[in-house]
């Protein structure tokens, strides 16, 4: 079978008998297995991944299988899935099996899609470079000794190696956008609401948002299309009724925005060293295609790291207080008393960056600073909204750079987290405002890959798949691939 | 110097929801430890809280009898701490926005005197777990069946000036959410839960003086001797020249002392924020006309109901509507006896002794209302006398059957063929000469040992009443010497 | 025209903030129930300082009359029917716990 196909072309060629599911997850799992130096995986799902693999064989059979039944995909290690362990890339969960599946994880078992595994992370999804996972840093496929970026960096990287057609992550400030531009594959975080997060371990609750990665803008729409929908267990999950992106499945993702206005943030663009030629061709491409273009200003920008990162610690601070060593996950060896069971259990399980984002949050939230930090970053929050709101009054898609350039060196910033803060410059606001946004990949410095950021207004889902459809017609960027065995 | 003591209650009122505040588990008390926890309730990762639309109703109506501001939002924020009973390490609560505000609960003093307490707020949050320190040397035991049951946590303002209003007060908030039927008022299993804010100044200040909290007292009895206690454990340290110090107390009833607890490190910095998981509550104003609607008649309407329209007297009319279970007990009994005052009287007298004999509620009663009602209509149609029905209440008690099943199987229907019972009493005079002799030389009190025989000789059916009349008028032929 | 040295307003309250940025570590983990060694004491300082440096950034930004945003989508609580949806199995919730006995979670004894 052909090497990084798509789900369209792999779900083609299940119909058409070219290959079974089984062969389709042995060929995957052999791909992983021979990678295995990537560190892409924390799980694999081997035994189960056969099973659930022959019975959808038995589907097309019986002709009752659906068009994602037999798709292999993975996971992000952050969602739960019963019978399997659920580490979030943390010490403090790393033998912990959920008793139940996230929402999204069963909604897509329900399609029949095939787990092969959990994906590497960032330690509870908080980092930008994958090493501060508990298992060791997931490894850049383009250059394995730069980071594949983070936190989704275990599902960027898989896909870009070919280990996986597909994957989920989860987006809080930029967690898919920036390992798929750093891995040359294409990731959208959806608009806040749109998909739920019932089974998700918390890190932000006010942003964080799970989304996809994959190879094509029609791979993402299809796999969103059943992840997505109201859930009765997830209260900030909208009842938005979206009937294009419920057709999907059916109809197809058709290429399109040719007549759409495409506004240009200067405030994205004024430092921007490396990449800027190559956005501006990709520019230039929708100008080509018929789109017009427009430079905007977003005046709150940099407003957009301060208030995230006291926003995602404030919540992040209580989420993960639940990670005690009283009723489930990692408790120290003979605690002498509750509060040392709480102390070492804690400070023995969860890692450097957790504690410091803990810190912050829990200072951020504090008796007489609650006001000056938590409050204040809440009125930003809804200044670089309402700069958002403002731009797509006047255009239908922002386009913009995903990171301030191409993957950097493992520990280039491990000992500057503010350094490290600031790579998520241009994916933080769009996750503030709870917009849709996604990257795919539009070209390569020194053969590093480089991703385009589009954003779109709340469930603009269809303009951003849509337009990123357009340019992958007109592109091959997205079918460049690294090297691997 | 003269004392004054300032008390505030907060109460802790179990709503009597399906489900838990959150979650789909049972808030049921008494499960095997940890049958009713579900994911929620234990806080697993990726788990998220779902409201309860009972929980906010039953806030609502308890809002809308104090006649209190229903906020059109309200918040839910996390309230910060660690504790193994609370398994999220934050409890979900209310804080800077609530769903109630201000409102007035009126209390009846026994002199008669109404006092009206302010009260400032009432929020919705989760209750916590267990922690049971007893059974495992060196450890404790952690239960959530309770964690996420709905609490409504009724806020006073510092309105009580006595022990005995403080419980008086708390009696009522009892009645009125018993009565609205958004708790089971059930004080031994925890359904109402009190802290007590109690200060004392001196008599005629107007300045606070320093409180102290005595958490979780869960009687009547024990509210009022607590803060008896801790009223004159303040005044002692005032009047010996010391301090009192801000406290949380707890009280030992073996002992009827209240006690400074070791209070929870840091406990004052509960970082509380808005939950992010859980988004504003919304109530329009239709549906707080919706829910002010279906409220039921509250305990101070149905007092006077019972006073101006029954015609009961203060004492029985309080009695009666003390407890909603006992006013629809009385009313449906009512409905057919028609006699407000003997229905009354059997209620608060037979049928009140039977139950505490056999510590029954009054729920458990085994004597149906529409029995019971029957059984008095039974007296006053004649077809029983007073007595017997003490009887047949008896047989009702262990379910022999319906008031009139027992009477006829009983054969206990009231003599009232005069003919009869004429020919009765002539027998009985004639077979007492004697007697008859003594009451012809005034001796009045022998009618009494007349009735006695002819209601012996009926095994009670006659007609006292009537057996009277008889036996003056056959006396009194006997006098004129007719015969 | 007094010869006075003018600065606006933000520019005191930021200054008022590098001023009280006098982070109390400590005070912090026993809120957070986190306990770090000295070593570890002295980079979360070192970490904090910067990163609160940073986020002081936020302090001369003007958000004079504005709405704090909890949530992105301005939406209201969905309400659950009070129902019991969740049937509870004890045993497979707490295998994953660290101990337990006759379905209690068990802890050091826990003074009251």
């Amino acid at each position: 079978m052909k090497e990084f196909a798509s789900i369209g072309e792999l779900a083609r060629g299940l119909r058409q008998g070219d290959y079974s599911s089984v062969e389709l997850v042995r060929h995957y799992l052999a791909r992983i297995s021979a990678n295995s130096t990537l560190n892409t995986f924390i799980t694999i799902n081997e035994d189960e991944a056969l099973i659930a693999a022959a019975s959808a064989d038995r589907a097309f059979e019986r002709g009752v299988a659906g068009p994602l039944t037999g798709i292999p995909l993975a996971h992000k290690d952050i969602f739960c899935t019963q019978g399997i362990t659920t580490t979030c890339g943390s010490h403090i969960l790393e033998n912990w099996i959920a008793p139940y599946d996230a929402t999204v994880v069963h909604r897509l078992a329900d399609a029949g899609t095939v787990l092969l595994g959990k994906t590497n992370m960032d330690e509870f999804a908080m980092g930008s470079s994958n090493e501060n996972s508990y298992f060791g840093a997931a490894l850049n496929p383009w250059d394995t000794s730069r980071v594949p970026g983070g936190s989704s960096g275990g599902s960027a990287a898989a896909v870009a190696a070919g280990l996986i057609p597909v994957a989920t992550g989860t987006d809080t400030g930029g967690s898919i956008r920036q390992p798929a531009a750093f891995c040359g594959v294409a990731g959208i975080k959806p608009t806040y609401g749109r998909v739920s997060r019932y089974g998700m371990a918390a890190f932000a609750s006010s942003l964080d948002q799970a989304g996809v990665i994959g190879h094509d803008a029609e791979d993402l729409a299809m796999v969103l299309s059943v992840m997505s929908g109201l859930d009765p267990r997830d209260s900030t999950s909208s009842d938005h009724a979206d009937p294009w992106l419920a057709g999907i499945l059916e109809d197809g993702l058709t290429p399109g925005g040719e007549k759409l206005t495409i506004g240009l943030p200067d405030e994205y663009f004024k430092d921007l060293n490396e990449g800027a030629a190559l956005l501006e061709a990709a520019a230039g491409e929708f100008e080509r295609a018929g789109c017009r273009l427009t430079r905007i200003s977003l005046p709150h920008t940099d407003a957009a790291i301060p208030a995230y990162y006291i926003l995602a610690g404030a919540e992040a601070s209580t989420n993960l207080s639940r990670y005690d060593g009283v009723h489930f996950g990692y408790r120290c060896e003979n605690p002498t008393s509750l509060e040392d069971l709480y102390q070492r259990s804690r400070s023995e399980g969860f890692g450097t960056e957790v504690k410091r984002r803990i810190l912050t949050g829990t200072y951020a939230l504090s008796v007489g600073y609650f006001d000056a930090y938590y409050l204040k970053a809440q009125k930003l929050r809804r200044l670089i909204q309402q700069d958002f709101l403002a731009a797509f009054a006047a255009v239908d898609l922002i386009l913009a750079p995903t990171t301030p350039g191409v993957a950097f060196h493992t520990g280039d910033l491990t000992d500057d987290p503010v350094a490290m803060y600031q790579q998520d410059i241009f994916t933080i606001p769009a996750s503030l405002a709870g917009l849709p946004a996604l990257s795919v990949p539009c070209g390569f410095i020194a053969g590093l890959p480089i991703g385009m950021q589009l954003i779109g207004p709340h469930f603009g889902e269809q303009k951003l798949l849509e337009t990123s459809a357009l340019y992958q017609r007109r592109t091959d960027w997205h079918q460049h691939h690294p090297e691997v065995t | 110097m003269s004392w004054e003591a300032v008390i505030g209650l907060e109460v802790h009122v179990q709503l009597a929801t399906k489900s838990k505040i959150f979650s789909g588990a049972s808030p049921a008390f008494g499960g095997a430890p940890n049958s009713q926890a579900c994911p929620v309730d234990i806080g697993l990762p990726g788990v998220l809280p779902v409201l309860n639309a009972e929980a906010v109703r039953m806030a609502v109506k308890f809002g809308l009898a104090i006649d209190a501001e229903i906020y059109p939002y309200s918040i839910f924020d996390r309230k910060n701490y660690f504790y193994p009973d609370l398994p999220k390490g934050y409890q979900i609560s209310q804080f800077a926005h609530p769903i109630v505000g201000p409102g007035t609960l009126d209390i009846r003093m026994e002199n008669g005197d109404t006092v009206a307490v302010g009260i400032t707020r009432a929020h919705l949050e989760e209750d916590a777990g267990k922690s049971l320190h007893t059974s495992y040397p060196g450890m404790t035991g952690i239960d959530l069946n309770r964690t996420g049951t709905p609490l409504l946590e009724v806020v006073s303002e510092p309105d009580m000036r006595s022990p005995a209003q403080a419980v008086a007060y708390f009696r009522q908030l009892h009645k009125l959410v018993r009565y609205l039927e958004i708790c089971d008022g059930n004080l031994a299993e925890g359904s109402m839960r009190c802290d007590a804010n109690v200060s004392v100044r001196p008599l005629g200040s107007s300045e606070l003086g320093e409180r102290s909290e005595i958490k979780n007292i869960n009687s009547f009895r024990f509210v009022e001797k607590a803060i008896a206690f801790e009223i004159e454990r303040q005044i002692d340290i005032l009047e010996s020249g010391g301090k009192v110090r801000r406290d949380t107390r707890q009280y030992d009833s073996e002992r009827n002392e209240t006690r400074s607890m070791r209070t929870k490190e840091l406990s004052d910095d509960y970082r509380y924020f808005p939950d992010p998981d859980l988004l504003p509550v919304h109530l329009t104003s239709a549906y707080i006309a919706e829910v002010k609607a279906s409220l039921p008649e509250l305990p101070e309407a149905r007092l006077a109901r019972f006073r101006t329209e029954l015609g009961l007297n203060d004492y029985d009319a309080a009695w009666l509507t003390n407890d909603p279970v006992i006013a629809d007990y009385f009313e449906a009994a009512l409905s057919t006896t028609g006699d407000a005052k003997l229905t009354a009287n059997w209620i608060m007298g037979d049928a009140s002794a039977a139950l505490h004999r056999d510590e029954l509620e009054w729920g458990d009663c085994p004597v149906p209302a529409a029995e019971l009602g029957r059984l008095i209509a039974r007296i006053k149609d004649d077809t029983i006398s007073s007595k017997l029905a003490k009887t047949i209440f008896d047989a009702l008690w262990v379910e022999e059957g319906t008031v009139d099943e027992i009477i006829d199987v009983r054969g206990l229907r009231q003599l009232s063929d005069s003919a009869a019972l004429r020919g009765i009493v002539k027998k009985i005079l004639n077979e007492n000469p004697s007697q008859v002799a003594q009451y012809q030389t005034g001796k009045n009190k022998v009618l009494g040992f007349f009735v006695g025989q002819v209601m012996k000789a009926t095994q009670g059916r006659a007609n006292p009443g009537q057996v009277n009349e008889l036996l003056l008028d056959s006396l009194k032929e006997g006098a004129t010497g007719k015969e | 025209m007094f010869g006075s040295v003018r600065i606006s307003a933000s520019q005191v309250f930021a200054l008022g903030f590098a001023a009280m940025t006098n982070i109390d570590i400590n005070h912090l983990c026993r809120l957070a129930k986190l306990a770090l060694n000295d070593t570890e004491l002295r980079a979360v300082r070192r970490d904090l300082d910067r990163i609160i440096a940073m986020v002081d950034q936020m302090q001369a930004m003007d958000t004079h009359g504005v709405e704090p945003l909890a949530h992105p989508l301005d939406v209201e609580q969905r309400l659950r029917p009070d129902e019991i949806t969740e049937k509870v199995d004890r045993e497979r919730y707490q295998e994953g716990a660290p101990t337990t006995r006759d379905g209690l979670y068990l802890v050091p004894r826990v003074v009251e």
